[in-house]
């Protein structure tokens, strides 16, 4: 399988790299695996780089926003990095603001904003 | 040899191809439509010479049985001149209506010979001058289309440079972009304007964008909603949006027409969100002395 994500663990914070071919049933199965290791591990972040997403969907809009929701109830905060301008336009358009995430440009902007924290 | 439709025509347009030019370009010249101000006398004759080839040409293999379509192949050097000759017309100016009279003026000159040519055959007089009047008619429609088509890509051209100009995104500082907004914003011109500015944002890694509506006249909803759908995208690219130059007057119109802009930073003058721009990338404005 080619788009297995893997979650990396720095400074207290989870990375996960969302693949252009992740699958509808990977990304929930990131959902779940997240979800546990937010509440094992203590974390006080979890960065999501999409820099690699050319395409969003409602339903990746929607996973990210319940990411978002599950970690703020388990007490992290959600960074969403290096969304591509075409995404971007696409989830305004599909009115998913993401109110609960926090964005950041880069990987190093989300680390920097969380070690301020 | 049987008599085809078109042989009259054509033995007028052979015989007398020049004379036929002289009194053509006369026409205009008494119609008022020549333009001696915008083309040459050469400069008219000659288009008007190959006008007239072209024109012949069509009629000896495109009209069958009196009947003829422009679209034919048979028509398209015709086309292809005209094509040229409306650009150049509708370069200099020169109005419809001129480039109508231009070529319906060619009917009087084909008329006078058919009518010196078939005086004693009244019958197939009226039969000819019905041809050439719908041949010439075509003509001038077409020629009619080709202008206008021509005046369209002009204006779309412009609009297209108008879009381009109307939407600087500006490098303030290290970080810190702007754009000043202009006039009127359109679903057009907002989706333009959203798409260079979270291009310039990726590119330039900027972390602060200020919105400035300074030079916008009027905000009503629709206004209101692309203005906080850019602001919305720009956060999601991780960057911070701020809307400047909000005057009073918006200010108390987007209150009454009940706009709620969130969490989106609003600022009076673009010099307040300036400061607090450069607060947020880590500088501070310091004055140095007294006046």
């Amino acid at each position: 399988m080619a788009g297995v994500t893997t979650i990396h663990l720095v400074e207290r914070a989870l990375l996960v790299s969302i693949q252009d071919d992740v699958t509808d049933t990977e990304i929930i199965d990131l959902q779940d695996q997240l979800s546990h290791r937010i509440s094992e591990e203590e974390v006080r972040g979890v960065v999501l780089d999409i820099s690699a997403l050319e395409i969003v969907d409602t339903f990746v809009g929607r996973v990210i926003a319940q990411l978002a929701g599950i970690s703020r109830l388990l007490d992290a905060e959600t960074y969403v990095v290096g969304m591509r301008p075409a995404v971007a336009v696409t989830l305004v358009e599909l009115g998913m603001y993401l109110p609960e995430t926090r964005t950041a440009l880069s990987l190093t902007h989300a680390l920097t904003q969380l070690r301020r924290a | 040899m049987p008599q085809t439709a078109t042989t009259n025509i054509l033995a007028i347009l052979e015989a007398d191809f020049n004379g036929i030019i002289e009194e053509w370009l006369g026409t205009q010249v008494s119609e008022g439509v020549k333009r001696s101000d915008l083309f040459s006398d050469s400069e008219s004759r000659s288009q008007n010479a190959e006008l007239l080839k072209a024109f012949s040409k069509g009629v000896r293999a495109g009209v069958v049985d009196a009947e003829f379509d422009l679209e034919d192949t048979a028509w398209e050097d015709l086309r292809a001149v005209l094509a040229d000759v409306t650009k150049e017309r509708v370069n200099r100016g020169v109005t419809p209506t001129e480039m109508a009279t231009f070529v319906l003026a060619l009917k009087s000159p084909l008329f006078s010979r058919l009518e010196a040519m078939l005086s004693d055959d009244p019958s197939s007089l009226i039969q000819e001058v019905m041809l050439v009047t719908r041949l010439v008619d075509a003509f001038a429609i077409y020629t009619n289309e080709v202008f206008i088509e021509e005046r369209e890509l002009i204006i779309e051209r412009q609009r297209e440079e108008m879009m381009e100009l109307s939407t600087p995104v500006v490098e303030l500082w290290d970080r810190v972009l702007t754009l000043p907004l202009i006039g009127t914003l359109d679903s057009a011109r907002a989706q333009e304007v959203m798409e260079n500015l979270l291009q310039t944002i990726l590119e330039r890694q900027a972390e602060v964008v200020i919105l400035d509506i300074t030079g916008v006249g009027t905000v009503d909803t629709q206004v209101a909603q692309h203005l906080l759908r850019a602001a919305a995208a720009v956060r999601l690219m991780g960057a911070e949006c701020i809307i400047s130059g909000i005057s009073p007057m918006i200010a108390q119109t987007m209150v009454q027409l009940g706009i709620d802009v969130g969490t989106v930073s609003t600022r009076s003058s673009i010099r307040t969100a300036l400061a607090d721009a450069l607060k947020t990338v880590g500088y501070v404005i310091t004055k140095t002395r007294d006046h």
